[in-house]
Order: C-alpha cells, then structure tokens, then sequence
C-alpha cells in the first residue's frame, strides 16, 4: 500500500510541475497576477509530494521491504541502519528521487524567500524550475520507477554494493546533488531574465547566493567523493581524471566562473550575457555530468551496471533543456544592454581572466572526456580509447598556472581602472618570501622534481596574497591592535570569504604539489615482526587476524609505525569480503599527519606466511582536504554577507545564513 | 576606451586563450591517447614494445600464478580466439579472478609479454567492462551471459 501512496506522489508532484511551468509562465506574458499566483503553491505542493515520495522509499527500505524491486536489488535485511538510510540514493531509481527532491526544495525555496522578487520574474523562474522538475519526473516514472513491485517477493535482498557501504559516500550524492541542482536556480533565474528580457544588477544580487551555495556544496561533495576514492579504492590516488569526476568537476570550474562574473553584473553591471550564458552552461554540464554517470557511456572505474535506454532518455532531456535555452540565449541576448565600461587592467578585466582560463581550462577537461566517445563513433566502434592524466597534466595544467599567479593579484586591483605597479608593490613581500619558499624547497629536494618547488612556491603565493590584502586592510602592525580588529569586523564578510577561499586554494595547491613530487610507496611481502621503512616512518607488520564486521568477514592487519624509534600510530587495514553481494574490497588503514598520510593497505596471504602489503607516505595530503574544507567555509563567509541578502540590511530578526535573497528587494518590477 | 574597442580586446584575449589552449590539446591527445586493444586485436597489430595500451579480456582460467618474489602475478589475457600473458607486479584488485573481464593498462616488453602498470578494478561482481564485451562480441565468443541489470 504505502508504495503505491509514493507513486500516486509522484504522479502528484508531475502533475502540480507540468501546471507550475505552464500557467505562471503564460500569465507573466499576460501580465495576469492569478496565473502567475499559482506558481508558489504548486512549487510548495511539489516539494511536499516528491518528499512524501522520498519518505515512503526510505521506509521501505529501513523496513526491508522486499516487495519493492529497488530494495531488492540494493538492500539486505543484515545491512547496518546507516546503509539501509543510505542505500536509498545508493541507487539509480533513488538517487533521481534524491535529486528531484532537492530540485523542488530550491524551488519551495524561491517561491519562500523570494516574495519581494518582481512578480514577473519570479513567476517564469519558478515556471522554468518547474519545467526541468517535470523532465525529471517524467523520466522517473517512465523508466525508473522506483516503486515497482516483485511478486512475490523474495526473502531477502541482493546487498548494497560493498564498496558503496561507507560513511564517505552515504554523504557524498547529497552534497553533489545539492550542488549540482542548486546549479538550476542560476540557471532558472537566466532562463527567466532572457524571457524577460532584462539583467541588471538586482538579479546578479539574486542569483549570487544561489550559486555560491550551490558552489559550497559542490565543493564538499567533490572533496567527499575524492576522499572516498582515496581510502576505498586503496591505489592511494585521489583523483584519476576519471569521467564521472570529470562531470562533477566540470559544472565547478564553471561554477566558479559564473561565481565571479556575477560578481561584475552586481557591481559594474557588466558582462551581462557573458554570465547568462555561463548559468545555463553550468547546469547544461550538471545535466550532462547526470547523463555521464546514468547512461554508462563511458568507461570509468566508478561505472555501474547501466541501462542504455535511460541513457537516450536523458539524451532527449539534455537536448531540449541545453538546445533551448542555447537557442533562446542566441536570441534574446544580443538585446541586452553593455554596461559599464573598464580598462584592460582592473578589477573586472582580472575576472574577465578568471572566467576565460576557468572556462577554457573546463573546455579541455570536456574535450577529454567525451573524446573517447567522438573516436568510437567516428571509427564505427573500431578504435576504443582513453585520455588518462597525461592529458590533463598537459592541457588543463597549464591554464590553471596563469590563474593561480593572478588570484592573489586580481583582488586588489581597483574596479574600472586599476593601478597594477602599486597592486605589485603592495606585493613585494608576498612574492619575494614565495620565492624564497620555492628556492629553499628546491635546495632541501635537491634532485627531486623541479617544478614541485614552483608549485610549493606557488600554493605559498595564494596564501600569502590574501594575508598582506587582510594585513593592509586590518592596518595590522600599524595601528594598534584594537583598531584593527575594528576594521577587521568593519571589512565585508563577502571579502573575507574571498580570502579565505583564495587562501584555501594555496592551501590545496600545496597539498597537491606534496602528495604528487613526494609520494614513496612500496610494495612488498612482510612476515610478522619485520620492518620495512617509507618515507623515513618504519612500518613493523604485527601480524593479521580474521574478524567478523556486522555483515562482512575481514582480514585485519596491523602495522606499527614509528618515527625515529618513536611511536606513531598503529595501523589497521582490512580486506574484507562480503557475502551480498559476494565481493571483496580493501579498507586502506590511514593516519593523517600535518606532514603526510601514512597509508597501509594488506594483500593476500602467501604460501610461505608472509602477507602482501601496500606502503605509503604521502606529504602533505591532509592540506587538500583542509583546503576544501577552507574554501568552503570562506563561501559560507560570504553567504552570510549582508549584501547577499539584498536590501535588507535592517532585519536582523532573520538568521544569518538561512537568509536567502529574500526580503525587500527594490529593484524596478518589469 | 569605447565600447567598441572594450569588444574587440575581449574577442582577441579570448580568441588567443583559445589558441594556445587548442595548442596544448592538439599537442598533448596524440601522445597522451590511450588505444585499447582485445589480444585479438593486438596480434593482428603491430604494436612496438614500449607503447603504452590497454589490454582487455578475460583472465584465463588455470593460468594465474604468482612468481617467488611474492607480489608479481603471471597470468594470460584472451578473448577466447587469441591470448596474451601479462605479468603484473602490484597487489591484484579485489574482484580479480579466474574468468572474469579484466582491462590492463601497460607495454609490451621485447619478449612480447604486457607488463601492466595497473589493473583496474571494476565495482560490480557481474559488470563486464564494456571494451571487454565488445572484444568478446568481434572474436565471435560472447555468450551475453555477463549482461546485467
């Protein structure tokens, strides 16, 4: 029964989205105030429907309901509770569900928070919302529905896949799918400015917070994600350039564009079609990143068992929202009026640079994965290929160095005309001990790789940036210090964001640059009570167990670490076995420290009693998660900048952070 | 400066950023490009040592065996019409076993033996690597019993 209640949401949520994009959309170009009136309850209706719908899955799979198909396939009665809770967006049918949950919660969100939104406006943005939940819904119904029945049903379910049984990735679609549907509200408010025909600084204040949450969850599902890859998959990498990464990646690099290009409409009211077209670019290449992930197209080491046919259907979806919008783009845009105007060096011309090498660094992250496709199909299936890092080392690499090296000057360069000898100046100090941090990691690797130190130096430059900017701003060291927190707390938090988030980045840089020029590994069999040592830490192998996990078998290795003949940490990998579905996977053991990961993996057991075993150090590794985590939290600085919350400077009854653009907006109704 | 001339900077920055960066692709795809090949394939092929490819196939049943070092693994990938012995120093991915698809990335040393760099592991119990499933089809052994859903 309760499945059945789901489904009639959905069909419910379909119906209220079809309704929702048509009559509001139509009474805006009326100018009728009751057509356009029906798109806040139906935007509520919806949300409320899909999460009944999401609810009832959830119970049936905390219940183990194994008449519903989905809970057979993806879950087990002896499965621990988190995994059940998670296995529901462990899957296609429900991860959609998921998805299409969290595109109704930003519209209820518009049509909550976005009561002084001209009327005009806000009913078309909810209309298009509407409209790309109705493609979703459709393609769910049709042919992924997760309610469907099993008669009868089995006794018991097929198991989540193993390698999905993990904290990291109950986590990690969430967070991505918040950030890649929080990508539709740029797009929706695009869409709806070029029906409209107007963009003006108003609605770059609209959609910046949009966008910078969507970014800040983007953010942490992908460092989520990477994580993940790095204990589970236990090669020690992080990232492989792997399609589905690439389709996470891609909408971020965008993101990131349109984060800062809004940030010119805003101010200078400039770059206008410039930003709608990177909004509807953005969610194009979420949609496209869903197709790459659902349709199986691609080989990747993250490829389930797919269904082609879903895959056409999303094809079909992908088409008529990236060829329309594109189409209506190419009309309406060339009627947009130019704004202000700036000189080669300034602070809009360094985000014109900004958006130029993110975006074109993302075209060759695109190229890359989808060249494998155009090569099977130009050959007629003949020719299978990859493009690995190697490509992306060469290409996506060095775009971004340029972009690095002007982050930290490009914020303080004045709006209109900018003074870039004085900005360098200022600089002096942060690039001449950037320097000396690149030289003397040079001299101490001597022999090492050359431009690790460039990077070092590098991730130093973007830290130190932000630093002398707060330094100057604060008079830090120059007026006394109560003056300075003075015009600390004085400064606009959306600039501490951007420093924050730039630091950040410098932060991530070195992490990076660490973990690849230094890494040593080695792979080697170990008896009980030998030692074997990596990167200056003696591993002593302690011996391996069986133990028995709450629905897994294990092989439980231990490894002592110790520095110096000082302890450490004791290392603990498992390769564990799964009875449902029968699989194998390895839990690398970890121990972070601020100079490097200590990372163990355990092999199989040999016929002369020693066990296989995987070593690593890798330096610095930790400062790329922090980095994330750093930038952003400088994105949730910036959200809670009164400025985001457009023209409400006065009502502080409203929590930060919850505030959306909402609230006593004064921009001119169309 | 006008409007105009505002326009005409950004086409050109643009336009050079676009440049360099199809430079660097077109430089870049043609020795970066990793071809994939079924042992089929690869003999009918003139693949000179050293060349960095992926081989795909299935593990041969009987031929895994480890070499006394204890961590290299001597096995043979076919397509059941034709076969290549790997050997592969490196622990083996969870779900590598007898008769199950397998896609090795690597070179083939003078002897024509493929000394794999990887070998990559595949989520799911029953997933045949699509490359591998078209291998199996070409040399006419596909049995279409790894097809799953």
């Amino acid at each position: 029964m309760l499945p059945e209640i789901g489904n009639f949401a959905l069909v419910l949520a379909l119906v209220l989205a079809i309704v929702q994009s048509s009559l509001p959309m139509i009474g805006a170009q009326l100018g009728n105030r009751q057509m356009m009136a029906v798109a806040e309850p139906a935007a509520f209706g919806q949300f409320l429907f899909v999460a009944i719908a999401f609810a009832l899955l959830t119970h049936a799979f905390i219940v183990s309901d194994f008449s519903v198909l989905t809970v057979v396939a993806n879950s087990h009665s002896a499965k621990p509770m988190l995994y059940k809770i998670s296995g529901v967006w462990g899957n296609h049918e429900g991860s959609l569900v998921l998805w299409v949950l969290i595109l109704t919660l930003f519209g209820a969100a518009v049509a909550l928070f976005g009561r002084n939104l001209p009327a005009s406006l806000r009913a078309r943005v909810l209309s298009v919302q509407a409209m790309i939940a109705a493609g979703f819904l459709l393609f769910m119904l049709l042919t992924s529905n997760p309610f469907l029945r099993v008669i009868p049903p089995p006794p018991d379910g097929n198991g989540l896949n193993p390698l999905l049984q993990d904290p990291g990735l109950a986590f990690h679609p969430p967070f991505l799918y918040l950030g890649y549907v929080g990508f539709s509200m740029a797009f929706s408010f695009a869409v709806a400015a070029l029906i409209e025909g107007r963009v003006d600084p108003a609605w770059a204040r609209w959609v910046r917070p949009w966008t910078l949450a969507a970014w800040c969850f983007l953010t942490i599902g992908i460092a989520m994600g990477s994580w993940w890859a790095y204990y589970e998959l236990g090669w020690g990498g992080w990232w492989f350039w792997d399609p589905v990464e690439n389709a996470s990646f891609m909408p971020w690099l965008l993101g990131t564009a349109l984060l800062h290009s809004a940030i010119v409409v805003e101010k200078r009211d400039a770059l206008k079609s410039w930003t709608l077209l990177l909004a509807i670019l953005t969610f194009s290449l979420s949609l496209l990143g869903t197709f790459i992930v659902r349709s199986g197209v691609l080989t990747s080491v993250h490829a389930f068992a797919t269904d082609p046919t879903r895959g056409v259907f999303i094809l079909a979806l992908l088409v008529v929202a990236i060829g329309g919008s594109l189409a209506l783009f190419a009309i309406r845009a060339p009627a947009l009026k130019g704004g202000g105007l700036f000189s080669p060096i300034s602070r809009e011309a360094a985000l014109v640079l900004n958006n130029w090498l993110l975006a074109t660094a993302c075209a060759t992250v695109l190229l890359g994965t989808l060249y494998p496709l155009f090569m099977d199909a130009l050959s007629g299936g003949e020719d299978k290929v990859t493009v690995g890092p190697p490509f992306y080392n060469a290409t996506f690499v060095p775009l971004m160095i340029p972009l690095l090296v002007a982050m930290s000057i490009g914020p303080l360069l004045a709006w209109k005309r900018g003074d870039l000898p004085g900005v360098l100046q200022r600089l002096k100090f942060a690039a001449i001990l950037s320097a000396l941090i690149g030289l003397a990691t040079l001299y101490l690797s001597w022999g090492g790789p050359v431009l690790a130190a460039f990077g070092i130096a590098l991730g130093a430059w973007l830290i130190l940036g932000p630093v002398t900017d707060a330094v100057e701003r604060t008079k830090l060291f120059r007026a006394p210090l109560s003056q300075s927190w003075a015009r600390a707390r004085g400064l606009p938090r959306a600039s501490w964001g951007a420093m924050v988030a730039h630091a950040g980045m410098g932060v991530v840089v070195l992490g990076i640059t660490g973990s690849t020029a230094w890494t040593e590994e080695k792979i080697t069999v170990m008896r009980q009570g030998e030692t074997v040592t990596v990167g200056g830490y003696d591993y002593r192998f302690e011996g391996a167990e069986q133990i028995a996990g709450p629905n897994y078998s294990a092989i439980r290795g231990h490894f002592r670490a110790s520095r110096e003949g000082r302890d450490i940490a004791t290392l603990s990998p498992e390769a564990r076995s799964y009875p449902t579905p029968p699989m194998e996977t390895t839990e690398a053991a970890i121990h972070p420290r601020l100079s490097g990961d200590l990372f163990a993996v355990i092999g199989e057991r040999q016929a002369d009693g020693g066990w296989a075993a995987r070593l690593y150090f890798r330096p610095f590794l930790s400062w790329i998660w922090a980095g994330c985590i750093l930038m952003t939290l400088g994105g949730i600085v910036s959200l809670t900048d009164r400025r985001h919350r457009v023209g409400a400077p006065r009502r502080a009854a409203q929590k930060p952070g919850t505030q959306k653009p909402g609230a006593r907006q004064t921009a001119p109704a169309a | 400066m006008t409007r105009k001339r505002r326009r005409l900077y950004l086409v050109v920055g643009a336009m050079a950023l676009l440049g360099v960066a199809a430079a660097l692709v077109l430089t870049a795809i043609r020795d970066t490009l990793v071809f994939f090949y079924s042992p089929m394939e690869l003999a009918e092929k003139d693949i000179p040592p050293g060349k960095n490819f992926r081989l795909g196939g299935l593990v041969a049943e009987g031929s895994v065996e480890k070499l006394p070092d204890g961590l290299t693994t001597r096995f043979v990938i076919t397509d059941l019409s034709a076969e290549v012995p790997v050997l592969y120093r490196d622990l083996l991915p969870d779900l590598f076993r007898e008769g199950q698809g397998v896609v090795a990335e690597g070179a083939l040393n003078p002897e024509g033996v493929f000394m794999a760099r990887q070998v990559l592991a595949k989520h799911d119990e029953n997933y045949m690597p699509p490359e591998v499933a078209e291998a199996l089809k070409k040399s006419g052994q596909w049995q279409g019993a790894a097809e799953t859903e």
